[in-house]
């Protein structure tokens, strides 16, 4: 029987670029370049791998976001993952995290699963909660923040490294995987994967196909609401010295001025 | 006085800073109910009661360490059910987020993650955060149920408040999800003796400019001088030099020291995201165009292996 792996990937503005808020206080998507969140490359290599060691495996690739968003998931089908769903729809601007919780839960549903897996935290709004939402909204174990993970025999294990243990976790399938990036490096698309990424089929879902109401999502159905946003003011420039040969000695000297000595 | 309810990080009873300057925050807004959880909870009431908490819910099973964190969000519910609060605060540790998270969905709330202030306000508690990569301060309300809100570690001074801190064992129904997933074996971190990375007053981190795991002792020893805890650079992780558990940035820990030296590290924005909310910031670097210079309060320009041993030496001269 054909292993059905979701992975959840985030389009996201690029955390190099000049990241800033637009005038209602969402990300403003114009200013700077999107792309595949680099943490959820993570998801797509550890979905591959587990697909190589499964008889039968299919992988899909969801997203929800707006149209440019359709770069991410070509970035994932030309790692090699099978196909792709994009959820897209006006009124998904601005939604928060319990919004985009449920339309992903109710995009996974319809599309099928017995996996799911999802980055440890996307690079723009990095809450890091998504996953579990996902979980609880689906009702499937949650098995998260996995540096280590395999699937054998609809079994999912994995190793969680926390701040104060390192656990080894198991759960039945079907179930909920977050990995961090220290799962594995993911591979590059190669010249031969981006080819065969333009034919794999992308679907396109809108809040209608998955019986979401309007005020469910969007800035209007928001659960949290921004009052403000503003840059922080630039560090006042400090004082930087060239070492001669005396340069620990100054900085203690400055280290005992701010009485850290 | 409305009820806040406070979720204690604590280790065997031993209750984590994190949570005593929730106990500050949650004054702001309410009376601070504090929920602890699993081996050792009924010990941490005097020091939350001292800080505090008017009532401390406990409650103790096998569930809690047997399987992964939907036990924990089972017995905060049951404490939600019982009092009713007007939000819940909770440390942003990974498993503290991840409880808040499977919370508000089950109450039908809204949640706010990683917030570095809160303050009463006339539409519910007022949050603060900081947004890409801290270049970003926002505030945040949760405008639909119950809010719950994660809060950073070192957001808020420790205050004594004594209160009276009764002890009431809290009644845990445990759902079908609680056993979903199974912990088959924990291996604890084995302790440096060092402060906690989040909670350190010091950090001093070393990156790829330490060039090689045998060297990181002059981090070290720097550390030790002042009583620091000590982080790095992914790529002095990922490179092996030093253990991921003590990687600072963006996936890794973030700190918000009174004091940050950074001595060969360039400063990446993913490195920054993790301690540019640091009070002060101290960089060693040999490049002067690093980027870590951007953010410097004090900045050598130089090789640490002549900078940070000096600096040592003379701190441990001025200590006496
Ligand atoms: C600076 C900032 C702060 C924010 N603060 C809040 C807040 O406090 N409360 C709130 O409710 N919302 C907040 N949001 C909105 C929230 O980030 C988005 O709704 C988001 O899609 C879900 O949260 P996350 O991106 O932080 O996900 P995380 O929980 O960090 O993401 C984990 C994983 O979930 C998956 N994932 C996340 N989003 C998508 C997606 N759109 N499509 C497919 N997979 C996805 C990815 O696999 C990702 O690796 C904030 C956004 C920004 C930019
Ligand atoms: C999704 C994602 C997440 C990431 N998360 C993190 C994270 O959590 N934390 C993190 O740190 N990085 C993270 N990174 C990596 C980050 O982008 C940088 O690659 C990393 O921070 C570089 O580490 P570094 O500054 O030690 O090394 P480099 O950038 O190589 O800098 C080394 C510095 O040391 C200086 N140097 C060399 N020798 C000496 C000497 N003898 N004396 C003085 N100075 C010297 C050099 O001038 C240079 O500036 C992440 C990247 C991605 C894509």
């Amino acid at each position: 029987m054909s292993l059905r792996i979701v992975v959840c990937v985030k389009y996201v503005p690029d955390a190099t670029g000049d990241r800033h808020f637009a005038d209602d206080l969402t990300v403003d998507r114009d200013d700077v370049d999107g792309l595949l969140s680099e943490l959820d490359e993570y998801a797509v290599e550890q979905a591959l791998q587990i697909a190589d060691e499964a008889d039968d495996a299919e992988i899909t690739v969801l997203t929800v976001g707006p149209e440019d968003a359709k770069d991410a998931l070509r970035k994932a089908l030309s790692m090699g993952a099978d196909k792709a769903i994009h959820v897209e729809d006006d009124d998904l601007h601005g939604t928060d995290v319990m919004g985009t919780s449920l339309v992903l839960a109710k995009a996974i549903e319809k599309a099928g699963y017995d996996l799911v897996i999802t980055g440890m935290a996307s690079t723009d709004g990095t809450m890091a909660v998504l996953p579990a939402i996902l979980a609880e909204r689906l009702g499937v174990p949650q098995v998260t923040l996995l540096s280590e993970v395999k699937v054998e025999d609809g079994t999912v294990t994995g190793r969680r490294d926390g701040d104060t243990a390192s656990e080894q976790l198991e759960a039945s399938l079907p179930a909920l995987v977050s990995v961090t990036d220290q799962s594995g490096e993911a591979r590059y698309p190669s010249f031969k994967g981006i080819m065969a990424a333009k034919k794999k089929p992308v679907e396109a879902w809108d809040l209608s196909d998955l019986e979401i109401e309007a005020d469910e999502v969007g800035l209007e159905g928001s659960w949290t609401t921004v009052d403000s946003a503003a840059q922080r003011p630039a560090r006042t420039a400090g004082t930087i010295v060239k070492d001669e040969g005396e340069g620990g000695k100054q900085l203690a000297g400055f280290l005992a001025e701010q009485k850290f000595i | 006085m409305a009820e806040v309810l406070v979720y204690v990080d604590h280790v065997d009873g031993a209750v984590r800073k994190p949570t005593l300057e929730l106990l500050t925050l949650a004054r702001r807004i309410g009376e601070p109910v504090a929920v602890a959880l699993g081996a050792g909870a009924a010990d941490t009431a005097a020091v939350l009661a001292e800080h505090g908490a008017v009532k401390v819910l406990t409650a103790d099973a096998p569930e809690f360490t047997e399987y992964l964190v939907v036990p924990k969000v089972d017995a905060l519910q049951a404490a939600y059910d019982a009092v009713s609060p007007v939000a819940v605060l909770v440390p942003s540790s990974a498993e503290g987020k991840e409880i808040a998270a499977r919370l508000a969905v089950r109450i039908g709330s809204g949640i706010i993650t990683d917030a570095v202030d809160l303050e009463a306000g006339d539409e519910g508690p007022v949050a603060t955060q900081a947004a890409f990569a801290a270049s970003f301060t926002t505030k945040s309300r949760v405008s639909k149920g119950t809010p719950v809100i994660t809060v950073k570690p070192n957001s808020a001074p420790v205050e004594a408040a004594p209160a009276a801190g009764a002890v009431e064992a809290l009644a845990v129904t445990f759902g079908a999800l609680a056993t979903g997933t199974k912990v088959v074996s924990r291996t604890p971190r084995e302790s440096t003796g060092r402060p906690e990375l989040t909670e350190a007053a010091i950090v001093v981190s070393g990156g790829r400019g330490v060039n090689g795991a045998e060297n990181f002792h002059i981090i070290e020893a720097l550390a030790d001088s002042l009583g620091a805890a000590v982080g790095a650079s992914r790529a002095a992780v990922d490179a092996g030099w030093y253990p991921h558990s003590n990687q600072v940035g963006q996936t890794g820990k973030s700190v918000s020291p009174q004091l940050y030296i950074a001595s060969g590290i360039s400063g990446a924005i993913q490195h920054r995201a993790g301690m540019q909310t640091s009070k002060t910031i101290v960089a060693i670097n040999k490049d002067s165009e690093a980027p870590i210079f951007d953010l410097v309060d004090y900045g050598v320009v130089g090789d640490l292996f002549a900078v940070v041993p000096q600096l040592t030496e003379e701190i441990q001269a001025r200590k006496g």
